[in-house]
């Protein structure tokens, strides 16, 4: 039984819920070196970050966010701007939602989907840096198209699911959580399910 | 400062009927048993049964104990698909149900299962205030439908259905009607011959009394079908040994209701009024949803623009404060409130919606810390919101 006092989540994540770090003061991003914003209002969950960068060194040293969404998603991008600082660009891009799920001391299933918009918003506002500086070169397109717009799941998603061993559109929404929300990437999953059945398992 | 406005969720449990639960935990017998020991629990769970019915003017046949307000909805529903001639007169049975989008889930998902199983279901809209359109139902009843279910205060946003006017229609095409009447009892005079209903649902823990145990009211010569077969108790309309001490719990909330509501509703009625003229002179860009005079005195449902609704029921938690939220978030659904969304609000106001829904117990004090606390909390999330823009609710867009 709870007690008194316990709470919904681990208390690294209510540490970050209380006292949110690096929360964006106000609208105005000029100050910043890249801008990157994820999510939609519709699906419950929209998060804004924002970074500045030493250029010689190409390490991040400041980091901050705004986040509409619920605690989890307020403490994953606290969190994560707290864990970005110092990191290089390039490290930084490669930070996964396992990572910041991880670093809140967990997350319930249902509350994945609020942990992989921060590290979008941070690889969005990685790539505008890229843009802004010159270096289009460098701009690390995810090569990935997102299906499921509501829970941000992606073809590249779908392909690994269906690696893992998702046969069948309920399988797949197991796994990813596709469609799971308002329902309409069902047809253009199935197509890539099928799909990706065909060329990995020739089913 | 600890404060409960969450009793649409659940109520405490009146000291009374603590008590009365306390005394009866010595009373073990079967009411089945035909020695002193049986004797005694049926002579207790019929006086129950009378309490139960006399509090909303029924008969005693009339009433059947059931486990919780979902298996009694469920026993409603369900009845409908029952073939056998022993339940519904053959050629009577009819092929279609009507029911409402604003309906708890117990009643949503049991007709989603009827319908895989050939039933016809119809939906009624709502209006932006949670009412159903009375001429959209007259064009929906016809010699197809075989029963309409319809709540009569709806658990999110409070709002209240004209029962009496939509059974007489019902009843007028010669179908069966059934409210489900968890939210209005003990909080709104119901009385089942006034509303000319067949089937009506009451739960325990929503009147102060214990959790696990409802009653279901059987209009007398109304087709019924057993939901748990298997046992002669409750007339054989429900099988299982009685939950004595839930009935008598059951039985002394109502008791406590009858003495206990006159003047609540007025009282209630002043404190949502001042908790929601507060929330609209200190909070900008906020939207009230449900009915505004048809509606439960007890519940104010309100959506504030740009903040998302599990956030604002943590932060407030943290002071001490209990709400719900018809955000995705808290449900672990991940679809905003299918309530409001029924009544036309977008989903970014349904994800940051609060009930507060208050109680006997609840105090002016109460109200005044919330409304003290409230304005902080939704200013500090809007702070961090990227989806906060001042006046943005009441903008030409919307």
């Amino acid at each position: 039984m709870l007690q008194a006092g316990d709470w919904a989540y681990s208390e690294t994540l209510k540490e970050h819920f209380m006292n949110p770090k690096n929360i964006l003061q106000g609208e105005d991003t000029d100050a910043f070196d890249g801008v990157g914003m994820e999510g939609n209002l519709q699906c419950g969950d929209q998060m804004m970050v924002v970074i500045k960068v030493d250029k010689q060194k190409e390490v991040i040293t400041d980091c901050q966010w705004k986040t509409y969404g619920c605690a989890s998603a307020i403490a994953s991008t606290s969190i994560l701007s707290e864990m970005v600082k110092g990191r290089t660009l390039d490290q930084a891009f490669h930070i996964s939602p396992k990572e910041v799920a991880e670093a809140l001391g967990g997350l319930p299933d249902h509350k994945i989907h609020c942990s992989v918009l921060g590290d979008k918003a941070l690889r969005a506002s990685i790539n505008n840096y890229y843009t802004r500086n010159g270096q289009e070169d460098k701009v690390k397109q995810e090569q990935v198209k997102v299906i499921c717009q509501c829970m941000s799941i992606t073809d590249h998603d779908i392909e690994d699911a269906v690696l893992e061993g998702a046969r069948t559109y309920f399988e797949l929404q197991e796994r990813t959580k596709l469609g799971t929300v308002c329902g309409q990437c069902k047809d253009e999953a199935e197509v890539l399910l099928e799909k990706f059945k065909h060329i990995h398992f020739g089913v | 400062m600890k404060v409960y406005f969450d009793n649409n969720a659940t109520t405490p449990l009146h000291p009374e009927v603590k008590n009365e639960m306390i005394a009866a935990m010595e009373m073990f017998g079967n009411p089945s048993s035909m020695h002193s020991y049986g004797r005694e629990a049926r002579a207790n769970v019929e006086n129950a049964r009378r309490q139960v019915a006399d509090f909303i003017g029924a008969t005693e046949k009339e009433i059947v104990f059931v486990g919780s307000g979902s298996e009694a909805n469920n026993t409603v529903l369900s009845l409908f698909v029952c073939g056998s001639s022993q339940c519904i007169p053959g050629s009577k049975m009819r092929s279609s149900i009507i029911t409402t989008k604003i309906e708890h889930p117990c009643v949503l998902e049991t007709s989603e299962c009827l319908a895989h199983r050939g039933v016809r279901v119809k939906y009624l809209d709502v209006d932006q205030y949670g009412k159903i359109d009375l001429d959209q139902l007259a064009g929906m009843l016809g010699d197809d439908v075989g029963l309409v279910s319809i709540m009569m205060a709806n658990n999110e946003i409070g709002t209240l259905q004209d029962i009496e006017t939509i059974a007489e229609m019902v009843h007028a095409s010669g179908a069966l009607m059934h409210t489900d009447a968890v939210q209005a009892v003990g909080k709104v005079p119901v009385d089942v011959r006034s509303l000319g209903v067949d089937f009506l649902t009451i739960s325990a823990h929503k009147i102060y009394g214990p959790k696990g145990i409802g009653a279901l009211f059987v209009k007398k010569g109304v087709p019924y079908c057993p939901l748990i077969r298997g046992g002669h108790q409750e007339l054989g309309r429900r099988a299982g040994t009685e939950n004595t001490l839930g009935i008598l719990g059951l039985a002394k909330a109502v008791e406590m209701r009858a003495l206990e509501m006159p003047g609540e509703e007025d009282r209630l009625l002043e404190l949502k009024n001042i908790l929601r003229n507060g929330i609209e002179n200190s909070i900008d860009d906020i939207h009230f949803n449900g009915h505004p005079t048809d509606s439960l005195a007890s519940t104010l449902n309100v959506s504030f623009s740009g903040v998302e609704g599990e956030a604002i029921l943590l932060y407030l938690d943290l002071e001490g404060i209990a709400v719900s939220t018809g955000s995705a978030c808290a449900s672990g659904s991940l679809d905003p409130s299918h309530v409001l969304l029924a009544t036309g609000v977008d989903a970014e106001l349904a994800h940051g919606s609060i009930r507060f829904s208050m109680g006997r117990q609840t105090t002016r004090q109460e109200v005044d810390y919330v409304l003290n606390v409230l304005p902080k909390i939704i200013e500090r999330i809007r702070n961090m919101s990227t989806a906060y823009i001042k006046g943005g609710l009441h903008a030409a867009s919307r």
